[in-house]
């Protein structure tokens, strides 16, 4: 399982790029980390996800 | 680019009136006594650059100032337009200002010294680091959720060092108590609810921005002072 925005999801083995884009985040509006550490946009298609990891996707909204 | 440091000079009125105009040492014991010497002295030494000087960036800028900031970068490519004052820092006679230069003249209404770098320029996934060489204390203030994401995906990348304290949702009325401060990285905290979007809360309405606001400006000065 991984662990995302604190919930259990049954993603190990797949991109980190193929579950946000499955999900319908919208990837000019976020910013991910995972296990304390920003996953740089150019590793999102490479990233594979493993059991244990610890995201958090923050998804941005409009108004400043 | 433009650096600029204060030249104080006593209002004409008080100079009529025949007041003491205070001194910049008068203003820092001021401060000293209010917050105490050893506060201060981290306070004074730091410098804060704010992204963006909208409804957020304007009220972050003036808690700062008032606290005695040791300097602000203000970076923004807009001008103050009339359907900016119902929740920023601005006055009507500043309509059409680019906001980086209204802004100082507000600021340097509170604390005439206070040292103020300028860029009335639009940060983009190619300038940002450049604009932020040297900035230890990043407030990302934007109103663009895609820009929000492309500074702290440049920011969180390359500089992981620095500190970031952003926003993303202050939309809407009511619900004070849903603004908080996540830590997310070390280095890096969101302000905000997390959800409410212009793209879907209406309108930005001048309490809850601020209170925003007040969140990063607090967040920033607990780093600045406490180290985190």
């Amino acid at each position: 399982m991984v662990k995302i925005n604190g919930e259990d999801v049954a993603a190990q083995g797949r991109t980190l790029a193929d579950y946000l884009v499955q999900e319908g985040y919208a990837l000019t509006r976020i910013a991910v980390e995972c296990n304390g550490q920003i996953v740089p946009k150019a590793e999102y298609a490479a990233k594979v996800l493993a059991d244990g990891d610890v995201l958090e996707v923050v998804s941005f909204v409009g108004g400043g | 680019m433009e650096e600029m440091r204060g030249k104080a000079q006593p209002a004409k009125e008080e100079i009529s009136a025949g007041k003491d105009f205070p001194t910049e040492a008068d203003f820092r014991q001021a401060l000293e006594l209010r917050h105490t010497k050893p506060v201060q002295e981290k306070i004074s030494a730091a410098r804060v650059a704010i992204c963006g000087l909208g409804g957020l960036g304007s009220n972050i800028a003036i808690a700062l100032a008032r606290c005695g900031i040791g300097g602000l970068h203000l970076i923004d490519f807009d001008r103050v337009d009339l359907s900016n004052l119902n929740r920023q820092q601005y006055g009507i006679a500043q309509l059409g200002q680019p906001k980086p230069e209204a802004l100082t003249e507000v600021l340097r209404a509170v604390n005439p010294w206070l040292p103020v770098r300028t860029d009335f320029a639009r940060l983009t996934e190619e300038n940002v680091l450049a604009y932020l060489q040297g900035e230890p204390y990043i407030c990302e203030a934007f109103d663009s959720p895609e820009a929000k994401a492309m500074l702290t995906n440049a920011v969180l990348t390359h500089c992981p060092e620095k500190y970031l304290v952003g926003a993303s949702g202050m939309a809407g009325l009511g619900e004070s108590n849903r603004i908080q401060t996540r830590r997310i990285l070390p280095h890096y905290y969101l302000c905000g609810d997390g959800v409410s979007g212009t793209e879907t809360c209406g309108s930005l309405v001048a309490p809850r921005v601020m209170l925003c606001a007040a969140h990063q400006a607090n967040k920033i000065l607990e780093i600045i002072v406490k180290g985190e």
